[in-house]
């Protein structure tokens, strides 16, 4: 390795270690301190596995709904035209951009007590979910349309020539080329739902056993010093997001291999 | 040189001032205090502390005060966050600063502090909408079938805490066994429908248009109403007396400072403010000046000290024990059956 | 017809999604005039938490956009045994919920933690104050220059910096003519997404911050203060600064969205 190579790694890895490792690596042990019996207590207390249950509930139904919605806007932003395409198409990215307390004031705001819209869900599941349709909405979008502009339209063309019906054109021809797209947005729409806080933790009411998600059962833990049971919970967490990344670094491989 | 890269040095220079600028701003003041306190009395600070910073024994003092759930209070300083003095809804928090070396734990001697150290005292009261439709003037009428009721979580908040015991200790004053009482309060969490994290964030959930009747420090309550909030309160005829602690630290740089201000707030002076704004103060010649404010005819007031319930020693173990306590039990219960 | 009804579905899902939350911000701030907002978010208060999310901004930023591309070019270029374990660090904050983030960070710099002993031994605050709430807006935000990067890396290939190499350029000189011009809009769209996720941090921070009024509140706690307070006007207002810095990220992040064969 040069010289320069040599520096680059030490700089990136020593900022890397002090950014991301270090900290995880002291989560980790955390959770190893109280034994490997407490880990497993505080893991499966029923609290912390009620609230993973409705985290992992919500975020595949969000994940789920967003594989078709995203898929559906991706493409009228591509194929369609129609006057404030432009607009529209920016405004994809709000959820990225708005920080999350502020998505949850709005939530709450549109769909609580004092709904304009009359709507009162605040304090629900229901609440949980739309708060996650907001931020999860570009994920798929994003993914997908690239796809979706790259895609060789004479393909299509080619299949409607020889008789193929509009449903079969896309079933076979283009869904197979969209759907490492769709399955990456739709991984990186879980991994966000699964741990998404600030547009949740004041619209659902917290109620244990009913409407508190694993982040939020996290930040009520930290927040009356049970560090253990903090620990656990979040590993998981942590365990889920490497698994998504994985899950997403095979579709990418699969997408590439697809398409050579 | 091309413009980004014009640019992006200029970042990087920016970098490397703003880190050194950033560090020396944070450079200290001559005695700066900080004061750590649960959700409610933060309008009775942000008066007291400009009074207190009037008197010769807090000229030149400045202060940075942070304000949040008791329980995530008692954690974060647990945890490091640095304070001077500390300002709680209930002893067991404090009790948790003092095993953390943090307190020490002759805090609430009477040698030190002729009030042991409590600073200001509450009830628990039902705050509901104005005219009282739901007609909720007894601790039973939160048991009546479509009252939702609003409380904290007694896991980060101490206000619940308060609420908790309030309402066990009331039934068990009216006549019921230990079991029965049991039964009524997780009756009573049955018709809880929303849990925040702290006193202060359950009062804007109800004035959010939630729920019939939000259990809440009798000082909360008043003070909203005051500002013009569209709510009442009522006091519940038993009730338990809240006794809320503060102290000194034992991690304090400015301890004569510190002390000055703990000793500041017992004066007629700080009390009358924390009257101002809904707490009952515990100096006896003040509270009579606000004996209009503060009815006590006809309630039956115990404290937690009192030997049916014996102390927060007995009563936090016992019912607010992640694991084996009543209400772990009862939250459990009660999210299970309809989750 | 069917691209009508398509289109309908999806405006419709958008409009519901999407422009009810934008309108109602604007609205409830605004609701009692523009006078009382603007008094809300003039406050010293506001102005200190806007300024405190800009310092912490300009430097999670910077930092992260030298990291973003050095760590860019050791993927791409300079390939070494742990490069995955790497690749999987980097793009971890992606996946990752703030709240584990800023409790990883509790654990570190704790009392009781690995370095807390040490930190508070020397009077050194990293918990509870400005460098905790840096390493954590850092932490959720380390990506995007990254992944931005490494794709253009990867097509520009190395024919022309070898071919400056053979020409006698340095390694900095290749870098500064060569590499840095192919990727400079990769940079930038990558700055673009790392600055709007700094702005926006919340739940890492809530975490770390102490929640000292006046000191240690960005302007996403500061919304949630003023809420948590009654003051709706207050959090509204706020919302609404945040929520034009976030429109003037939108705009900045589809000026500069890679288009399909630009480079």
């Amino acid at each position: 390795m040069s010289p320069f190579s040599g520096l680059t790694l030490g700089v990136v890895v020593s900022y890397l270690s002090l950014v991301v490792a270090l900290p995880l690596a002291a989560l980790v042990w955390q959770s190893t301190k109280s034994g490997s019996t407490g880990f497993w207590q505080s893991l499966t207390s029923p609290e912390a596995v009620s609230a993973l249950e409705l985290t992992l509930l919500a975020s595949l139904a969000v994940a789920l709904v967003n594989a078709v919605a995203g898929t559906v806007i991706a493409w009228v932003l591509v194929r369609d035209e129609f006057p404030g395409k432009g607009v529209v198409n920016a405004l994809i990215d709000l959820p990225f951009a708005l920080p999350t307390i502020v998505a949850g004031l709005t939530m709450l705001a549109l769909y609580g007590p004092r709904s304009p819209v009359g709507i009162d869900v605040a304090y629900t599941r229901s609440a949980i979910v739309l708060a996650l349709l907001f931020v999860t909405l570009p994920f798929v979008v994003r993914t997908v349309q690239p796809v979706l502009q790259e895609l060789d339209h004479e393909l299509e063309e080619a299949a409607e020539s020889l008789g193929a019906s509009n449903w079969q054109t896309f079933s076979r021809i283009v869904f197979p080329n969209l759907l490492p797209g769709i399955l990456s947005g739709v991984a990186l729409a879980f991994a966000k739902a699964v741990g998404e806080f600030g547009s949740i933790v004041i619209i659902t009411g917290n109620i244990p056993f009913k409407t508190e998600v694993s982040s939020v059962y996290i930040f009520g833990q930290i927040e009356s010093g049970n560090t253990s049971g903090a620990a656990a919970a979040s590993v998981v967490l942590l365990a889920i997001s490497f698994g998504v990344l994985l899950l997403i670094g095979a579709l990418r491989f699969w997408a590439t291999r697809h398409h050579a | 040189m091309p413009r980004l890269t014009r640019l992006l040095t200029l970042l990087a220079t920016a970098f490397l001032v703003a880190i050194p600028t950033i560090c020396a701003s944070a450079a200290g003041k001559s005695a700066n205090l900080t004061l750590v306190a649960y959700s409610t009395p933060k309008t009775s600070y942000d008066q007291i502390i400009p009074a207190f910073e009037a008197t010769p024994a807090g000229s030149g003092v400045s202060f940075s005060t942070s304000y949040g759930a008791s329980g995530t209070q008692a954690a974060a300083v647990v945890a490091g966050l640095k304070a001077d003095v500390v300002n709680l809804s209930l002893a067991p928090d404090m009790a948790a600063l003092v095993r953390a070396g943090i307190v020490s734990g002759s805090w609430s001697s009477k040698a030190r502090n002729k009030y042991r150290g409590m600073v200001t005292h509450s009830l628990v009261v039902f705050a509901v909408r104005p005219g009282n439709p739901k007609k909720i003037t007894t601790w039973d009428d939160l048991l009546k079938p479509g009252v939702d009721v609003i409380t904290p979580n007694p896991f980060t908040s101490g206000g619940a805490r308060w609420n908790v015991i309030a309402a066990y200790g009331a039934w068990r004053k009216a006549g019921a066994t230990h079991k029965q009482a049991v039964a009524k309060l997780t009756k009573l969490f049955q018709h809880v429908s929303v849990q925040d994290t702290s006193a202060r964030n359950a009062l804007q959930t109800f004035l959010s248009g939630k729920g019939d009747v939000l259990l809440s420090y009798e000082n909360e309550a008043y003070a909203a109403k005051k500002a013009g909030q569209s709510l009442q309160y009522r006091i519940p005829r038993r009730g338990i007396l809240i006794e809320n602690p503060v102290a000194v630290t034992k991690t304090t740089s400015s301890p004569a400072q510190a002390n000055a201000f703990v000793n500041y707030l017992f004066t007629p002076k700080a009390q009358a403010l924390f009257a101002e704004n809904g707490y009952r103060p515990v100096v006896p010649s003040v509270f009579k000046k606000y004996a209009s404010t503060f009815p006590t005819k006809k309630l039956k007031i115990f404290k937690i000290t009192d030997g049916f319930l014996g102390g927060w020693a007995t009563v936090q173990p016992q019912f607010f024990d992640p694991k084996t306590g009543i209400m772990a039990k009862i939250e459990a219960k009660v999210g299970g059956v309809t989750g | 017809m069917r691209r009508l009804t398509l289109r309908t579905v999806a405006l419709g899902y958008l409009a519901l999604i999407l422009l009810g939350p934008l309108s109602i911000v604007f609205w409830r701030a605004f609701e009692h005039g523009f006078g009382p907002a603007w008094s809300a978010v003039t406050t010293p208060e506001a102005i200190h938490a806007f300024r405190l999310t800009i310092e912490i901004a300009a430097i999670a930023v910077p930092a992260n956009t030298i990291f973003g591309v050095l760590c860019a070019l050791l993927i791409v270029r300079h390939p070494f045994p742990g490069k995955g374990l790497l690749n999987a660090l980097v793009d971890l904050p992606l996946a990752l919920s703030p709240v584990v983030v800023g409790f990883s960070l509790f654990l570190l710099y704790g009392r009781t933690g690995w370095f807390g002993s040490w930190l508070s031994k020397h009077g050194v605050q990293v918990l509870f104050a400005m460098p905790s709430m840096i390493l954590a807006t850092a932490f959720v935000s380390i990506p995007f220059v990254v992944r931005e990067v490494v794709p253009v890396l990867r097509e520009i290939g190395t024919d022309q910096e070898q071919a400056a190499e053979t020409l006698g350029a340095s390694q900095w000189q290749v870098f500064r003519r060569v590499t840095f011009p192919a990727i400079r809009w990769a940079v930038a769209y990558g700055v673009v997404l790392t600055t709007a996720r700094s702005l926006g941090e919340y739940g890492a921070v809530s975490v770390v911050s102490g929640r000292l009024g006046g000191q240690t509140e960005t302007a996403t706690l500061y919304v949630s203060d003023r809420y948590e307070n009654f003051d709706i006007v207050g959090a509204y207002s706020a919302s609404v600064v945040l929520a034009l810095m976030a429109i003037v990220v939108l705009l900045t992040m589809n000026l500069l969205r890679p288009k399909e064969g630009v480079h």
